[in-house]
C-alpha cells in the first residue's frame, strides 16, 4: 500500500485505499463509502437490496483485504494459539479453517476470528479488530513470531450460489472438490491464488487470497467470468443482511470487545453469546477457561439468542420486555432486519435469565416513523432457533451447479 | 523412571526452595500434621539466608547479613533457639560514619537516643521523630503479619481485614492519624529535611529507608519503606538488629531442624524443573533429573517470575495475568562486598567499642541520592552508600583466630550495568575498597581476599531472576493487597494448588519467615488432610 500512500504525510490520507479500490470507485453508483479498520470500503454500490439478493441468488464479490491478518509461526505457534483461543485447535489439520473466539481472563470474548493452519509451523489468524498487543503478551512464554501482514494480502470474498461455477469458469481446477472449512493453492489466468471455503454469508461461498500487484487483474478476470452467472460487488450493508439471516456476529454491534470496555457488565463470554460450542474445557488451559467454568458453575444471567418478531417492521435496539405492558424489561435487540428470504422478521438479541429459553415469548418495543410521525408497537417475538437462514449448498461437496 | 516415582507414596505437600521462607512453611506445614518434602536446587539450605565460606577458613553471611525483622512469634512458635539458634549479638546500635570527623551513634533499642556531633534540637527531635514513627510502625505491624485482604471482594473476611486497618489507624488519634496519612505516600527526603538539621542523620534514616529497594530518597512512596522497615522491626522486638551465631545460615539451620522434627523431608541438590499440571491442578513436580514426585499441593518459594514462568509455564496461566507477573519489578540494585582481613581495621571517629555496630556511609540525603542517580542510567554509583557488618567482632569463629571478616551491602549496582559487569566487575571492587579505605586508613593492607556480588552474581547463586533480595520491589504498586500481582496475592493462585510462600509475596523479603508462616496457613485452610 506505500504506493498509493505515497509521499504526502500520513495525516493527509487517514484512510488507505484498498488494492480495490479503484474498481470499487468506478462501480460505485451513489458514493457511499465507510471506514473499516483503517480503510475506506464501499457500504452500497448501487442498492443493498439488489446486493443482497447476490449473495443469495448469484454470486457477490465483497472486497474483505481490511480484514486484519497475523502471520503465527514457530515450534510453539499450534500451542500458542491452542492456548489462545477457547477451541480444540490441536485437531486443526494443515489446510484447513477454524472458526475461533478468544477471551480476557475474565472469560469475556476479545474478538472472532478464523485460524488458518498455513503450514506444521505456521498458522494466519484473520481477526475484525487490530490487536498485536494482546497477541504478543500472550506470546510470552511461546516460541512464536507473530507479524501483523494485513497489507501483505489483498481479499475478496466471493459468496453465493453460484460462486462454484464462477471459479471453475476462472479456470480454478478442482474448486469444485474444496470442503467448507478446507483451503488450498491454486493457479488460475496466471494467479497463483490461495481459496478457502469460508464466508460470512452462511452460504455457498468462498475467500480468496492474493498478492495485491494483483487486485485489478484479479478483481477483473472474475468479473468477466461471473456475468453469466450474475456476478455483483457488493457492500458492507448487503453483507450484514446476510450475516443476521446466517446468525453470525459482529464485534461492536452483537458484543464489544472485553478489552474496550468501560463499564462493569459490558462484556459478554462466549457461553452468553451462544457461542458455548466454541468452548472445549477438555482441551488444557486457555485464558478465560477458569472464568468459563466458574461461569458454568453459576449458571447464565443473559444469552444472545434468535428472535422471530411479528410484524414486518425491524425491531433495531428495541428493548425487550416480559409483559406487553413494557413494565418488565429484560433485554434488547443487538441486530435486526426483515429477512426477505426467510420472509420473517428476525433479531439477535441478548435477553436475562430465564428468558432465553427456545420457545419463550416476549416483547419487542418497536418504533416506527411513518413520514416523521412515530408509533411505538409492542410488537410479539418468541426465542427461535439459530441460524435463521441455513440452505444446504453451503455444506455440499462437490458444489451443485446454479 | 516415571512409573517408580508415580509409585511412590504422595506428599501432601511439595515446597520448592530450601531458603528461609520455603522452611518455615514447611515447619508449619509439617506441624500441623501434613507430610511436606522440601526441594532444594542447591547443595546447601537457606537461600540468601546463608553462612558460607568465601575465603578459606572465613566464613560470612553471604546473602542477608543482619536478621532485624523476624518476628519474635515466629521464633518461639518454631522453637528455633531449641533447634540451635543463638545470639551472637543482639539490638545492634548504628553508627553514621562520616566522611571526617566523630561518626553519629543511634542505639539499637530501648529510649531512642543519638550520641554525636548534632545540635539539642535534633537530639530532641530524633526521640520525638522515632516515637512518632515506631507508634506507625506499631499500627503497620500487624498488617506485616497478617495475610493481606483481597481487594473488591464481596468476603467478609477480606472487608473485615480492611476495616480492622481503617480501625487501628484511626485509633492514633486524629493528630497522628493525620500525620499518617499525610506522609504515608511521600518521599523520605523532604520527611527528614522538615525534622533534622544534621546531614549524617538524615543520611542514617534516608539510607534505611531506600534499602533494598529501587529508589533514592527523593522517591515517592519512601516513607512508607521506611515504616516498613520499622513496622517489621517492631515485630522481631528487642532482637532487631541481631546477629545470630555462626551468620544467617543458623536462621536456615534452625528453621530446618525444626521442619525435619516436625517430619519434613529434606532433599538438597534436588532442583525442580517444573511443577507437574494435571486437570488444571498443581499435582507434582518434575526434577532436572527427570524424576516427577507427586504432591497434593505444591508452594514455591522462588521468585513469582520463576515460579509462574518458569516452573508453571504460562500455557498454564490466562495471558494478562501472565502480563503483570513478567512487567513485575525485579530487578535487584544492591551488591554485596565480603572482605577476607588480617586484623580489624579502624574506622575513623568511630570509638573502638562501636566497630562492632551497624555501620553507615551515607553521610547525607544527596550523598544518597546522587549515589541513586546513575543507577537510572546504568551504571554504578561512584559514591555508593554502604551498610557494613563485621560480624568476627562478635562472633569471631567466622574467621581464623584473629582475623576478621567485613561485609557490605553496597548500593546502588544495578542488575542491568551498561555494558555489562564482566568487564566492571574488578574495578568496582577496587573502587569499594578504595572508598572503605579512606574511612579507615590501612584497611586495603588488611585484605587478603575479596568477593564482591552483583545481582546477577546474586540471581546465579540464590536463583532469584533479578537478583533482588525482596524477589519484587518494594513498591506501593506492589505492596500489601497487590502483592506480588492481582491474582496471586494471599499465596494463592490462578492454578489450583499451587502457592507461593517468598519473598514475592506480602509482607517481602528481609529474611522475616511470615510469608513461609502465613502460605502455610493458607495451604492448611485450603487443602484438606489426607
Amino acid at each position: 500500500m506505500s504506493d498509493s500512500a505515497g509521499t504526502a504525510p500520513h495525516y493527509t490520507r487517514p484512510l488507505l485505499p484498498t488494492p480495490f479500490h479503484e474498481r470499487a470507485r468506478a462501480l460505485s453508483q451513489v458514493d457511499s463509502f465507510v471506514p473499516w479498520a483503517g480503510y475506506t470500503t464501499v457500504d452500497v454500490f448501487t442498492n443493498a437490496g439488489q446486493e443482497y439478493f447476490a449473495i443469495r441468488n448469484a454470486c457477490s464479490v465483497y472486497d474483505l483485504t481490511p480484514m486484519v491478518k497475523y502471520r503465527i509461526a514457530g515450534p510453539d505457534a499450534g500451542r500458542y494459539l491452542n492456548r489462545l483461543v477457547t477451541r480444540d485447535l490441536r485437531k486443526l489439520r494443515v489446510n484447513r479453517v477454524s472458526y475461533c473466539v478468544w477471551c480476557n481472563d475474565a472469560g469475556n470474548i476479545i474478538d472472532d476470528g478464523t485460524v488458518f493452519r498455513l503450514g506444521e509451523t505456521e498458522y494466519r489468524l484473520c481477526t475484525a479488530e487490530r490487536q498485536l498487543d494482546w497477541l504478543l503478551d500472550s506470546a510470552i512464554g511461546f516460541d512464536v513470531q507473530l507479524s501483523e501482514v494485513t497489507e501483505e494480502i489483498a481479499a475478496l470474498a466471493l459468496q453465493g450460489p453460484t460462486s462454484c461455477a464462477v471459479l471453475k469458469k476462472l479456470g480454478v481446477t478442482g474448486i469444485e472438490r474444496l470442503k467448507p472449512f478446507e483451503f488450498s493453492c491454486f493457479d488460475a489466468t496466471g494467479m497463483r491464488l490461495m481459496i478457502s471455503r469460508t464466508g460470512f454469508t452462511g452460504d455457498l461461498g468462498y475467500e480468496l487470497w492474493a498478492d495485491p500487484r494483483q487486485a485489478n487483474q484479479l478483481w477483473d478476470a472474475l468479473m468477466t467470468a461471473g456475468r453469466s452467472r450474475g456476478i455483483r460487488a457488493i457492500g458492507s450493508r448487503a453483507l450484514n443482511m446476510a450475516r443476521i439471516e446466517a446468525g453470525f456476529l459482529m464485534p461492536n454491534i452483537d458484543f464489544v470487545s472485553a478489552e474496550g470496555t468501560v463499564r462493569v457488565g459490558t462484556s459478554r463470554s462466549p457461553l452468553e453469546l451462544g457461542l458455548g460450542w466454541l468452548v472445549d474445557f477438555d482441551k488444557g488451559h486457555f485464558t478465560g477457561r477458569r472464568a468459563l467454568q466458574e461461569q458454568m458453575r453459576q449458571g447464565l444471567q443473559r444469552q444472545l439468542i434468535g428472535l422471530d418478531i411479528a410484524g414486518n417492521k425491524p425491531a433495531a435496539n428495541a428493548l425487550l420486555y416480559a409483559d406487553r405492558k413494557g413494565q418488565r424489561e429484560i433485554g434488547s435487540v443487538t441486530s435486526a432486519m426483515w429477512s426477505p428470504t426467510c420472509k420473517r422478521n428476525i433479531a439477535l438479541a441478548m435477553v436475562d435469565a430465564p428468558h432465553f429459553a427456545m420457545g419463550t415469548t416476549m416483547w419487542a418495543e418497536v418504533y416506527l416513523s411513518r413520514e416523521l410521525v412515530w408509533e411505538r408497537r409492542m410488537c410479539k417475538a418468541q426465542v427461535v432457533d439459530k441460524p435463521f437462514f441455513a440452505p444446504e449448498r453451503r455444506r455440499v461437496t462437490p458444489p451443485g451447479d446454479f | 523412571m516415571n512409573a517408580v516415582a508415580t509409585a511412590r507414596a504422595a506428599y501432601d505437600c511439595i515446597v520448592i526452595g530450601g531458603g528461609h521462607n520455603g522452611l518455615a512453611c514447611a515447619a508449619y506445614l509439617a506441624r500441623a500434621g501434613r507430610s511436606v518434602l522440601v526441594l532444594e536446587a542447591a547443595d546447601r539450605l537457606g537461600g540468601a539466608a546463608l553462612t558460607r565460606e568465601f575465603a578459606p577458613g572465613f566464613r560470612v553471611s553471604a546473602g542477608a547479613h543482619l536478621l532485624h525483622q523476624m518476628p519474635a512469634r515466629l521464633i518461639e512458635e518454631l522453637a528455633l533457639e531449641k533447634h540451635g539458634l543463638r545470639w551472637a549479638a543482639q539490638s545492634l546500635p548504628t553508627a553514621a560514619l562520616a566522611p571526617d570527623g566523630a561518626a553519629l551513634l543511634l542505639s539499637g533499642s530501648g529510649p531512642e537516643s543519638i550520641e554525636g556531633p548534632v545540635d539539642r534540637e535534633d537530639t530532641e527531635g530524633y526521640a520525638r521523630f522515632m516515637a512518632l514513627m515506631q507508634r506507625f510502625a506499631a499500627v503497620m505491624n500487624p498488617m506485616l503479619e497478617a495475610v493481606p485482604p483481597r481487594l473488591g471482594t464481596e468476603r467478609w473476611a477480606d472487608r473485615l481485614s480492611l476495616m480492622r486497618l481503617g480501625w487501628r489507624i484511626r485509633r492514633l488519634g486524629r493528630r497522628d492519624m493525620r500525620e499518617l496519612l499525610r506522609i504515608a505516600g511521600m518521599n523520605v527526603y523532604d520527611l527528614l529535611k522538615e525534622h533534622f538539621r544534621s546531614p549524617l542523620l538524615q543520611g542514617a534514616l534516608g539510607f534505611d529507608a531506600v534499602l533494598g529497594t529501587n529508589f533514592g530518597p527523593r522517591a515517592p512512596g519512601t516513607v512508607m519503606t521506611l515504616l516498613y522497615r520499622l513496622a517489621a522491626q517492631h515485630g522481631a522486638g528487642a532482637r532487631a538488629l541481631a546477629l545470630p551465631a555462626g551468620g544467617l545460615g543458623a536462621v536456615a539451620d534452625a528453621l530446618a531442624g525444626a521442619a525435619r522434627a516436625a517430619g519434613a523431608e529434606i532433599r538438597l541438590t534436588a532442583p525442580v524443573a517444573r511443577v507437574t499440571v494435571a486437570a488444571d491442578r498443581a499435582c507434582g513436580v518434575t526434577l532436572q533429573s527427570g524424576e516427577s514426585i507427586a504432591a497434593r499441593a505444591v508452594v514455591s518459594s522462588a521468585d513469582p517470575q520463576t515460579s509462574f514462568l518458569g516452573l508453571v509455564g504460562s500455557e498454564h496461566l490466562d495471558t494478562a495475568f501472565v502480563r503483570r507477573v513478567h512487567h513485575l519489578r525485579t530487578r535487584g540494585l544492591a551488591a554485596k562486598l565480603h572482605l577476607a582481613l588480617d586484623g580489624l581495621p579502624k574506622f575513623s571517629g568511630l570509638p573502638a567499642a562501636a566497630h562492632g555496630a551497624r555501620l553507615l556511609i551515607a553521610p547525607s540525603l544527596d550523598y544518597v541520592e546522587h549515589a541513586y542517580n546513575h543507577s537510572k542510567y546504568g551504571a554504578h554509583s561512584a559514591a555508593p552508600a554502604l551498610e557494613i557488618t563485621m560480624p568476627t567482632l562478635s562472633d569471631p569463629g567466622l574467621a581464623p583466630t584473629g582475623k576478621h571478616v567485613l561485609s557490605a551491602i553496597v548500593q546502588y549496582a544495578p542488575y542491568e550495568l551498561t555494558g555489562g559487569w564482566a568487564g566492571q566487575h574488578e574495578a568496582f571492587a577496587q573502587q569499594l575498597i578504595d572508598q572503605l579505605e579512606r574511612h579507615a586508613p590501612g584497611l586495603r593492607s588488611l585484605v587478603r581476599e575479596r568477593e564482591l556480588l552483583t545481582p546477577p552474581d546474586m540471581e546465579r547463586e540464590f536463583r532469584i531472576s533479578g537478583g533482588h533480595w525482596h524477589h519484587v520491589d518494594l513498591a506501593l504498586d506492589q505492596f500489601y493487597a497487590v502483592r506480588p500481582v492481582p491474582g496471586a496475592t494471599q499465596h494463592r493462585t490462578p492454578l489450583p494448588g499451587f502457592y507461593l510462600c517468598g519473598a514475592g509475596c506480602h509482607p517481602g523479603g528481609g529474611v522475616m519467615g511470615i510469608a513461609g508462616r502465613n502460605a502455610a496457613r493458607q495451604i492448611i485452610a485450603g487443602e484438606p488432610a489426607q
